[in-house]
């Protein structure tokens, strides 16, 4: 059937007896930028032929050590700076607007979305996997919001579904201090729902889906929904905010020095 | 519980075993980042070996700058 399986530049999918499975490949670290985010787009566009058919959603990546680094921080700045300083800001939200409106309908897709992961999920990774429903994670994880450290906050829903899901206390130690924290640590949090050891997440997040499977659909759904509420104020002020931000001077220095730095470890104050 | 040579020894251990090298091939002074070739995300798992070996959670602030394993082994230390 149309669009159960595409195989696009940054992303596949493939459906199988059940359940999708959405793949992350993108060189060097699945960042989010504007073709993976159209390609999102193609994917959630497809979740009206997908849902009568689907219990399970399963979000992974082909990259070694990584799940997705985040936002294409390097295309935000190459793009906002190749602007006169009135037009960024409408460059940003129109990204904001589009990524928000396909988290949204990942975060409410009527079926269970589960995100596997390894390696790496930092700032719009960690926003991407906070939309599903589940996350397991290989104990190699790592999970941080660094946008603090350049002077922005989470833009694609992070505060408002971090908070939903775990209350301020951990959110704040992510957001004020910026740091990874691992994986055994997210799973104390409450962030992680289930540990897999190495190399195993996916393979962990597959069993899951197979006993998700068994359930009835009308019934998963209706609890999904009743326990899943989606914060939407939250969710436009933090538009609001980020976009606010993000005028500022300091956030261009502090993005400048980020894809200028060719270190080992890249500038993070 | 441990002592600081102990931890340094544990951290060059584990280090030389991730990065597949000869056991006794890593000092305690060595520059990882020159030494292993590594990049932000070889560096990452490191760490996460390196949590997950000790049972601690090491801050990345608490390591930013840092380059050689002894120091590394110094942070990883005070956390025990």
């Amino acid at each position: 059937m149309k669009m159960k399986n595409f195989v696009g530049q940054t992303l596949r999918w493939e459906w199988r007896a059940g359940i999708v499975e959405l793949t992350l490949e993108h060189e060097p670290a699945n960042e989010i930028g504007t073709v993976m985010l159209a390609e999102l787009e193609k994917f959630v566009a497809a979740f009206d032929v997908l849902a009568p058919e689907t219990s399970v959603c399963i979000i992974g990546s082909a990259r070694k050590s990584v799940f997705s680094a985040g936002a294409d921080l390097r295309e935000l700045y190459r793009g906002a700076v190749a602007l006169p300083e009135k037009e960024r800001v409408e460059g940003v939200r129109h990204f904001l607007e589009r990524i928000h409106a396909v988290l949204n309908t990942i975060d409410a897709a009527p079926f269970v979305t589960i995100a596997a992961v390894h390696g790496i999920c930092f700032g719009g990774g960690l926003e991407l996997a906070l939309s599903c429903d589940i996350i397991v994670a290989d104990k190699m994880a790592r999970f941080a919001f660094p946008e603090l450290r350049l002077g922005l906050i989470p833009g694609f829903g992070g505060i408002p579904r971090l908070k939903r899901d775990l209350g301020n206390a951990f959110l704040r130690d992510l957001l004020f201090t910026g740091r990874t924290v691992n994986a055994t640590r997210a799973h104390a949090a409450g962030l992680v729902a289930q540990l897999a050891g190495e190399g195993e997440a996916l393979h962990i997040a597959r069993s899951g889906a197979a006993q998700i499977a068994k359930f009835d659909a009308v019934t998963r759904a209706a609890a999904k929904k009743f326990i899943k509420p989606i914060p939407h104020d939250e969710l436009r002020r933090e538009i609001d905010l980020f976009c606010e931000l993000f005028t500022r001077p300091a956030v261009m220095a502090a993005l400048k020095k980020f894809v200028e730095d060719s270190g080992p470890m890249p500038y993070l104050p | 519980m441990r002592t600081l040579d102990q931890t340094t020894q544990e951290v060059l251990d584990l280090a030389a075993e991730h990065f597949q090298l000869p056991e006794g091939s890593l000092e305690p002074r060595d520059d990882f980042f020159k030494k292993l070739g590594i990049d932000s995300l070889q560096t990452l798992e490191m760490l996460s070996r390196l949590e997950n070996h000790f049972g601690i959670e090491l801050p990345d602030y608490e390591v930013q700058g840092v380059s050689d394993f002894k120091t590394l082994a110094e942070r990883i230390h005070s956390r025990l």
